[in-house]
């Protein structure tokens, strides 16, 4: 194999790494969970411009150096097959997939896929979810609430908008308020056909799915308002079935929380 | 064997006429001719229903069509687009058209049956189609997922389960005239690893029609159930499980991808090494990725759930069979490149649109190895990453093989050549329309907007507008398509029975063929890639 190759080659991953790493598309992250998101797609972004150069290089090349002369009916090369190659370019791909599973599995537990669901049987085998791993954040099928929740917040999904309402001061909002830096859990059911929690900037989403609650856990970190989007085909009016989480320091989320919460009927 | 070798040419209903694309025709060339031109024309309804979706959504507010046929458009757009262009033209038209060249018969197997299946898809496009003037379209997607379909107005719901398990049925019919085809109508002596790759891609195909295809029909009935009778296989409200629904629907529409994407594969595969003068790089492993692609397409359904409440170690399983299709896919991707390097590559219509598809579908196989992973998926699932991912799959990379196909086998089917300089035309606007419509969906979905709807965040209506503007080059491009096919037709230039001297058995007659294929035996091509191997005549 000539140098040029080898230098083709080097070149190829530099400039993926570079444009991986460079590579600013993904909304503002504003939660525990964002960050490991965003590096799992640099890394997906730098083998993917690889590869996406690699092949249309190779093909556009191709292309201009083996292009028929005019007059020239005679035929290419009658190659029809070289197995070493072919073992290599089998071999490519499995080690990038394999690779890309591992890492994504790795990014998979960081964000607390693993974490246990009530409803499954490997559940009373395995240990409680780590009340230490604060950014453990999933949705699942659930219907117990776990117990490392900092703040539990019922979700009610309807034709077309999301009800809010907490179980601590009894609060009944359209909106969502959370307080930065704390675990909160969702705990969402819906009225009639499924709709999907969306937070873009927290890099998450859960189906909310009628006859059948979900549990979506986030901690936000960043305070601000975000949008909640339904994500899941609901009707006429789906696309205007967004509504806001704001994300509260402490204190202003205590302020909210006194200014809102209604005596226990 | 052979059913229209019964008959006497001179029986042969409307033999010569136009008219006999109208009949009950039992030759195969007319059938895949029927196919296509009716695919063809449910692809320019498609394409209206599409160009109103990208008009809608040229400004950030539902301002276009009320919300309720906003959504009857998105669903019919999806349901025709796959049902009646993609799925028919890639297996139906080429497939009846090439098969039996392919395995040196007369005719497919079951000719009675080959015609039945085609006349099973007009009906069904019309109802679809009447469907929005008699109490509107379905509203729920193609996917139709419930309890929104029990809940949608239930006569388009009804219309719409009717007309794909028609559909579905015609389907079913193909794939088993194409396994038997293949499989017991060879010519004598004719080897399966002798067979064209378009072969083994049906073969394939066939087998992911009919074990597939039954558990969707079985499932609409199902849903049907719930709609009419008030049944509750689906619906919570009385028990049912929503969810079960998506298992059984993803079941048959992911191995539907590669029924959509498969004989694309197998097309590309024939096209290549004759516009480079070059045999097909590595037959025995394209063989086998294309058997790996089977097995493995019919274990990764559940990736189109992962927000869907499925357990972690689901969700792990479908990640890694899903991911795994990139080694298959990816051997024919390099095999493809080694076809091309050191030929002599005529850069032709056929040619353009061949390796665009290569850039397209490395695109949108690099996008579909990313949605595999389970935490890249969740942030992005049911948004626009998702619609232009599966577009770059289907559109850019099975409809760029269908024009593809028609700039190499139009001269077969017509004995005229299609005009080159309006052949690139129309290459340059689909290629650019289509990358401008689909490039900037990926981002719009990962900045926040959903897919399914008629309304967006303003700071979404830039990228938005350079997608409508996509849409209508595209819309655009089948000008010039259009005045070729039917400018060609009487005035193009002659083509001659070989224009591209090429070994696949179904040049090897006269363009346009006989009615039975061959006026003598059928020839035994041993080497249908054999360029530079045996004598081509000039």
């Amino acid at each position: 194999m000539p140098s040029g190759h080898f230098l083709v080659s080097v070149g190829l991953i530099l400039l993926g790494l570079l444009v991986g790493q460079r590579v600013d598309m993904l909304p503002v992250q504003a939660s525990v969970n964002a960050p490991v998101y965003d590096e799992l797609f640099r890394v997906l972004f730098s083998i993917g411009t690889m590869l996406f150069l690699g092949i249309c290089g190779l093909l556009v090349y191709s292309l201009v150096r083996f292009r028929r002369q005019p007059g020239d009916f005679g035929d290419g090369a009658a190659i029809e097959g070289n197995l070493s190659l072919e073992i290599v370019w089998t071999a490519i791909p499995a080690v990038v997939v394999l690779f890309v599973g591992l890492y994504s599995y790795n990014i998979y537990e960081r964000m607390g896929g693993m974490a246990p669901l009530a409803d499954h049987s490997v559940m009373h085998a395995m240990p409680a979810t780590d009340p230490g791993s604060g950014d453990r954040v999933w949705g699942g099928i659930s219907t117990v609430s776990g117990e490392t929740a900092d703040l539990t917040v019922d979700v009610t999904a309807l034709q077309f908008a999301f009800i809010f309402h907490y179980p601590e001061g009894n609060i009944t909002t359209g909106e969502l308020h959370v307080p930065e830096g704390e675990r909160v859990e969702l705990r969402m059911k819906a009225n009639d056909v499924i709709h999907a929690f969306w937070v873009p900037q927290f890099r998450i989403k859960q189906d909310i799915i009628p006859g059948q609650p979900t549990v979506l856990t986030f901690t936000a970190n960043r305070p601000g308002t975000y949008p909640i989007i339904c994500a899941e085909l609901c009707g006429p009016y789906h696309g205007g079935m967004r509504t806001s989480v704001v994300v509260h320091d402490r204190g202003a989320f205590d302020q909210w929380l006194t200014k809102n919460t209604l005596p226990v009927a | 064997m052979e059913s229209t070798s019964e008959l006497p040419v001179s029986l042969i209903p409307n033999h010569g006429s136009w008219l006999r694309y109208l009949s009950f025709s039992l030759d195969h060339k007319v059938v895949g001719i029927q196919y296509l031109v009716t695919g063809f024309l449910f692809y320019l309804v498609g394409g209206v229903l599409a160009g109103m979706i990208r008009t809608e959504l040229a400004t950030p507010i539902s301002d276009y069509l009320s919300r309720e046929v906003y959504n009857e458009v998105l669903t019919m757009h999806g349901t025709i687009m796959i049902f009646l262009w993609i799925v028919p033209v890639v297996n139906g038209a080429f497939g009846n058209y090439l098969i039996p060249f392919y395995v040196g018969a007369r005719d497919m197997a079951f000719p009675r049956l080959n015609a039945v299946a085609f006349w099973m898809i007009p009906p069904a496009g019309l109802l679809l189609i009447a469907s929005f003037f008699i109490g509107g379209a379905s509203q729920s997607g193609w996917t139709a997922y419930p309890p929104l379909s029990l809940r949608t107005p239930a006569l388009g719901q009804l219309i719409w389960i009717f007309s794909v398990l028609l559909l579905g049925g015609s389907s079913i019919l193909g794939g088993i005239n194409f396994i038997v085809t293949i499989l017991k109508l060879r010519r004598p002596g004719l080897k399966m690893m002798q067979l064209p790759m378009y072969c083994w891609a049906m073969l394939g195909t066939s087998i992911l029609v009919v074990l597939s295809t039954p558990v969707l029909a079985g499932t609409l009935v199902m849903l049907a159930f719930d709609i009419v009778a008030h049944t509750g296989f689906f619906n919570p409200a009385i028990g049912g499980n929503a969810v079960v629904y998506q298992h059984l629907f993803w079941f048959y529409s992911h191995p539907a991808v590669y029924i959509m994407v498969l004989p694309a594969f197998g097309l590309v595969s024939e096209i290549l090494p004759v516009h480079s003068r070059k045999p097909l790089f590595g037959y025995t492993t394209m063989v086998y990725s294309i058997l790996a692609i089977v097995f493995l397409g019919l274990i990764v359904w559940a990736h189109h759930m992962f927000t869907s409440g499925t357990p972690p170690w689901m969700r792990l399983f479908f990640t890694i069979a899903t991911s795994f299709i990139a080694v298959p896919t990816g051997i024919k991707f390099f095999n493809w490149l080694a076809t091309l390097w050191g030929g002599k590559i005529a850069l032709n219509s056929a040619m353009l649109f061949a390796c665009a598809f290569i850039v397209n579908f490395v695109l949108g196989g690099i996008t579909g190895v990313a949605l595999a992973q389970v935490p890249f998926d969740i942030h992005v699932h049911d948004t626009y990453f998702v619609v232009a991912h599966f577009h770059y799959i289907v559109y850019g990379g099975t409809v760029f093989i269908i024009f593809s196909s028609i700039y190499h086998w139009y001269p077969k089917i017509t004995g005229r050549m299609l005009n080159e300089p309006l052949g690139m035309l129309h290459f340059v606007l689909t290629f650019v329309g289509f990358n401008l419509c689909f490039g900037p969906q990926h981002w719009l979905g990962m900045n926040g907007m959903p897919r399914r709807v008629s309304e967006y965040d303003p700071q979404f209506t830039l990228m938005n507008q350079i997608s409508s503007v996509g849409a209508l080059l595209m819309a655009l491009s089948t000008l010039p398509f259009l005045i070729n096919v039917f400018h060609s037709a009487w005035r193009g230039r002659v083509a001659g029975n070989n224009p591209w001297r090429a070994l696949t058995p179904e040049w090897l007659t006269s363009s346009p063929p006989p009615v039975e294929n061959w006026n003598g035996p059928a020839p035994h091509v041993e080497h249908p890639y054999g360029y530079g191997l045996v004598e081509t005549t000039p």
